[in-house]
């Protein structure tokens, strides 16, 4: 074993898990309301209005089909726009929210979509703001199938993110494939995708078992 | 203790309807409304007419797809109708705005076939949801929820969810849901159809309490004969959109006019002989 490894995994672990965390809120800041505007502007919903839906679905279906290492090229201009670099994780970070919103906000769409409508016509026979439908009903009701759908979304982020990684924004993927690939260090590349493998198995275990925990809440017998 | 609007004239009197009031809660005329599908244009409601009295239980009779549901959806405008007016209370509801119409929500309380209550929510929680809304206080959320729980006989089930109830226990809920901001009307939209006769019973008696307590006014929708016969004073019977018959219910019972009503008296009948016929039998 190299006695740079524990160092340079690290720092990779480090750069990754700040990739993750800011972009899966900043994901969340974009997607989450766009995926509550897809649901109340469709069609009998409670802020219906066709034009703003079918506009926001477009947008969102052109960003999807971008492949992501695309992406992450054409919106490195806009990172030094906003955070003022277009190098290294903190850079990564804006195409890496810009990317993963849409995905999130299509995820958000179909958890909300689950609500039965009833609840909500319930909601406004008794005079709810559609404000307060949204905030009282849509999402507390559909909020163990949010946490699923934003497990999900983690764990697309965080493929994402070692795709950043192979075009300099560092983290575990870029250790992967400077130091695994290219210099056949064996020990980096076996390290990080298990490093990899468990963060995964932590972000599913640990939504699912919050989704669990309100669901049980919900459900419990007495 | 809950106190009954004030704008009601015949507050106080134990059964107004058969006193020959004349005031009405509720006045609906010319309503229609069309339903259009890619395929055809459907007539929901066709030039519909009537008047509710205050403190009446007026019920709607009808087959399925007679527009009993899309008639008292349009009460409080889940469904927005073509043509017509109709006045709850004295104000229009057909002519106001989005803000009026929420203000007069609050009035007219609801409750439905499928219960519709908040999963998230506690019984509790689902009884204040129309007065958080309404932006009362938190000290007056709970004393009103506590009147409300304890009307509707679920004190002891305050701190439970909707999936741990019955489905009579989550009715109850449903109407407590629907009284909290202390309506004039209640709208029943097929409230007993998918509870059992028993617990039909004790949500029909509940409703006939809560209009003699509260001299509520209520209008419910049913396909059901023996609920109509049970707690309403006068009905109306719907057939493809449109009024048929009007009355009391002991005239519909004791002179039916339309095709529709002897249609629904007789297969009650033959629905209940049949069931003693077999009992009879030993089945």
């Amino acid at each position: 074993m190299n006695s740079d490894l524990l160092p340079l995994l690290l720092q990779g672990t480090g750069e990754t898990l700040y990739m993750i965390l800011l972009a899966t809120v900043a994901s969340l800041v974009i997607g989450l309301p766009l995926g509550v505007i897809l649901v109340v502007t469709e069609k009998g919903h409670i802020m219906e209005s066709s034009q703003l839906n079918k506009v926001l679905g477009t947008i969102i279906n052109i960003v999807r089909s971008f492949p992501q290492i695309i992406l992450i090229v054409v919106l490195l201009p806009l990172a030094r726009l906003i955070v003022g670099t277009s190098l290294g994780s903190t850079a990564a970070i804006v195409p890496l929210a810009i990317g993963s919103a849409p995905f999130l906000a299509r995820v958000i769409e179909s958890s909300l979509k689950e609500v039965e409508n009833g609840k909500v016509e319930a909601a406004q026979a008794v005079g709810a703001r559609p404000i307060e439908v949204i905030g009282k009903v849509l999402i507390p009701e559909a909020l163990p199938s949010l946490i699923r759908g934003t497990t999900l979304a983690i764990i697309a982020i965080t493929g994402f993110t070692a795709i950043a990684g192979a075009i300099g924004a560092g983290g575990l993927g870029s250790l992967a494939i400077r130091f695994g690939y290219m210099r056949y260090r064996d020990d980096v590349m076996y390290s990080t995708v298990i490093i990899l493998i468990v963060m995964i198995q932590g972000v599913q275990l640990g939504g699912e078992l919050l989704a669990k925990r309100i669901d049980k809440r919900r459900h419990k017998l007495g | 203790m809950l106190k009954a609007g004030v704008r009601k004239p015949d507050e106080g009197t134990a059964e107004p309807f058969e006193k020959g009031t004349t005031w009405n809660m509720i006045t609906v005329t010319g309503l229609s409304k069309a339903y259009i599908t890619p395929y055809a244009r459907v007539q929901a409601l066709k030039n519909v007419s009537l008047k509710v009295e205050t403190g009446d239980i007026f019920g709607v009779i009808g087959f399925s797809g007679a527009g009993k549901s899309t008639l008292i959806r349009c009460f409080n405008r889940l469904e927005e109708p073509d043509e017509g007016t109709i006045v709850i209370a004295g104000n229009n509801v057909t002519s106001m705005n989005q803000n009026q119409l929420r203000l007069a929500r609050r009035k007219i309380g609801m409750i439905f076939q499928q219960f519709n209550l908040f999963d998230s929510r506690t019984v509790f929680q689902n009884v204040s949801f129309p007065l958080e809304v309404a932006g009362y206080s938190r000290n007056k959320i709970r004393q009103r929820v506590g009147e409300i729980i304890e009307l509707v006989g679920l004190t002891e089930k305050a701190k439970a969810y909707p999936s741990q109830l019955s489905g009579g226990q989550k009715q109850r809920v449903g109407i407590a849901r629907a009284l909290a901001n202390d309506p004039d009307v209640l709208l029943s939209d097929e409230a007993t159809s998918a509870l059992d006769p028993q617990t039909t019973y004790s949500i029909l008696e509940l409703l006939q309490d809560l209009n003699r307590k509260l001299n509520l006014t209520i209008v419910l929708i049913t396909h059901e004969l023996d609920v109509l016969k049970y707690i309403c004073n006068n009905m109306a019977v719907l057939e493809r959109g449109e009024i048929v018959e009007r009355g009391t219910v002991k005239k519909l019972f004791l002179n039916p006019e339309s095709d529709t009503a002897r249609r629904f008296i007789g297969i009650t009948e033959s629905f209940h002989n049949h069931t003693v016929y077999r009992e009879g039998e030993g089945i």
